[in-house]
């Protein structure tokens, strides 16, 4: 690797992590947003035009609150936690291709940042990794209430990961490969992997909210319940890096919906407009369109969220090991039978 | 018992059958619900901008009234203040001077007129009780404020302005 490619994939970086963090400001913005249309409300329009500016001000305050660590509260893990959280939500973002080589002068540039042919272990590792900063800081805070969201947050994670597993080994089956880059080559044009596997699609995506904690399994933190869940004894920025945390959770495992399922930057006749538009601009076409649908998956994020009511957490626990578990072990079996008999 | 009421409501549980216990049907229909009312049209009114419009007979904030020819209609005979249930109104009565008939009505006026806003229920029997039409209750919502003492309004908030201005 040459000097070279290093800086370049330096830059890339560095705009991807931007992205992520805009993204994840705005959805906050856009969380309110949407949540007042769905209400019948206006929602914040005060700071700016349309209330643009909400995000920075609600960063700016949640900068200058005061920072508590409680007194009896284990203060290095205490500030792990919530670091961990942001930083396993940032480093789903790396094996996810953004779009296709990209022509810049005369240098080809691929768009992702590390094309590793296990992309998609990754993407579980780090997943996985994610329930640390959960468990992590719910514990150190020394709260009853703490630690009863940490423990909601540890078993919903683990038991909704199993049926995330088993619900992407029948997309592998179909595809034969590991590798992220390939799976999204392999949607071209419009032979999405969700006309495919509508079901295992659908396992997915539920899994994905339960991941994600948001409703309707937002049992780890459901405010009426549990008084905040893991974070009741965070304040301050440590309060927002949680919060951020879950709006980069959602955005990642957008992309990542997008391009297991809905042909990442693919959309149908994008082989016309390559040739219509030359190499630089063609595939930044294709990084709109994958943002586009990323966009579309976390509006269906808000929308579930402000339709749905929290499952008590036995129907929590019911759904996961005794309907969504048999359900993807069947669609293993079925698109097993289906690929070998017709 | 007997009810007292010949109505009633036998209520049962039938268990859900299978598309009710599928949830998603459920779920989908909801989505559509919610989203209808994405783009319905927004109820609220944006408050200090917009004002809803009050009713005919709505009680805000008081004023104390001059007569035709702008003088103070109040002569301090102290009727608000014994019919305030919330107890809100003091005055002082001072007599009138030589010199000042064009400033009130009577040979007896209200020097000093206070309302406590905070206790006031604006319940409107001052201004019932008022045998010269000198007070009522035709301002608007009564603003907020940061001092407990900033509530108590004189005669330089109540009176109305003078007519030629």
């Amino acid at each position: 690797m040459e000097l070279g490619d290093i800086i370049i994939k330096f830059i890339l970086v560095v705009i991807i992590f931007a992205i992520s963090l805009v993204v994840a400001m705005y959805s906050t913005y856009a969380e309110r947003k949407i949540a007042a249309f769905f209400q019948d409300r206006i929602g914040p329009n005060r700071a700016g035009p349309w209330g643009l500016l909400q995000p920075l001000c609600d960063g700016a305050k949640m900068f200058l609150k005061e920072e508590i660590i409680p007194t009896n509260a284990s203060a290095f893990l205490f500030i792990a936690g919530p670091s961990l959280a942001i930083l396993t939500a940032c480093l789903g973002s790396a094996v996810i291709p953004w779009g296709q080589n990209i022509q810049i002068g005369s240098r080809v540039v691929e768009l992702q940042v590390a094309d590793i042919n296990v992309g998609v272990l990754y993407i579980f590792g780090v997943v996985s990794l994610g329930v640390y900063g959960v468990m992590i800081g719910g514990w150190a805070s020394n709260n009853k209430y703490s630690l009863l969201g940490a423990i909601r947050a540890a078993s919903q994670n683990i038991s909704y990961e199993i049926s995330m597993g088993l619900s992407i080994i029948a997309l592998l089956m179909l595809t034969g490969t590991l590798s992220l880059r390939e799976l999204a080559a392999q949607q071209h044009d419009w032979h999405w992997n969700v006309l495919r596997q509508p079901l295992g699609f659908l396992l997915f995506i539920v899994c994905a909210f339960a991941e994600t904690n948001r409703t309707p399994f937002d049992l780890p933190e459901c405010e009426t319940e549990l008084v905040g869940g893991y974070h009741t004894e965070y304040s301050s920025m440590k309060l927002g890096f949680y919060l951020f945390a879950e709006y980069i959770n959602m955005f990642i495992s957008s992309a990542v919906m997008a391009t297991l399922y809905w042909g990442g930057y693919n959309y149908p006749g994008m082989d016309w407009v390559l040739v219509h538009t030359g190499p630089t601009i063609g595939p930044l076409i294709g990084v709109a369109v994958l943002f586009a649908k990323i966009f579309l998956f976390i509006f269906f994020f808000m929308w579930v969220r402000w339709t749905i009511p929290r499952f008590r957490y036995d129907q929590l626990m019911d759904l996961g090991w005794k309907v969504l578990i048999p359900l993807a072990i069947a669609n293993i079996v079925l698109t097993g039978l289906i690929s070998n008999y017709l | 018992m007997e009810s007292l009421s010949n109505k009633r409501k036998l209520i049962e549980s039938k268990p859900l059958n299978f598309w009710e216990r599928a949830y998603l049907p459920a779920i989908i229909s909801g989505l559509s619900i919610t989203m209808k009312h994405f783009f319905r049209k927004p109820v609220t009114i944006s408050y200090p901008e917009e004002k809803r419009e009050f009713s005919e007979n709505f009680r805000g904030m008081h004023s104390l009234k001059r007569d035709e020819n702008g003088k103070e209609r109040c002569t301090a005979c102290g009727l608000c203040a014994l019919s305030c249930p919330a107890e809100a109104i003091t005055m002082t009565a001072a007599e009138r001077q030589k010199g000042e008939e064009h400033l009130y009505r009577e040979e007896k006026y209200a020097a000093v007129y206070e309302i406590n806003m905070l206790r006031c229920i604006f319940c409107g029997l001052c201004e019932e009780a008022c045998p010269k039409e000198a007070i009522y209750l035709d301002g608007d919502i009564v603003p907020a404020d940061y001092l407990r003492k900033d509530f108590i309004y004189g005669k330089d908030k109540l009176v109305e302005a003078p007519l030629n201005q």
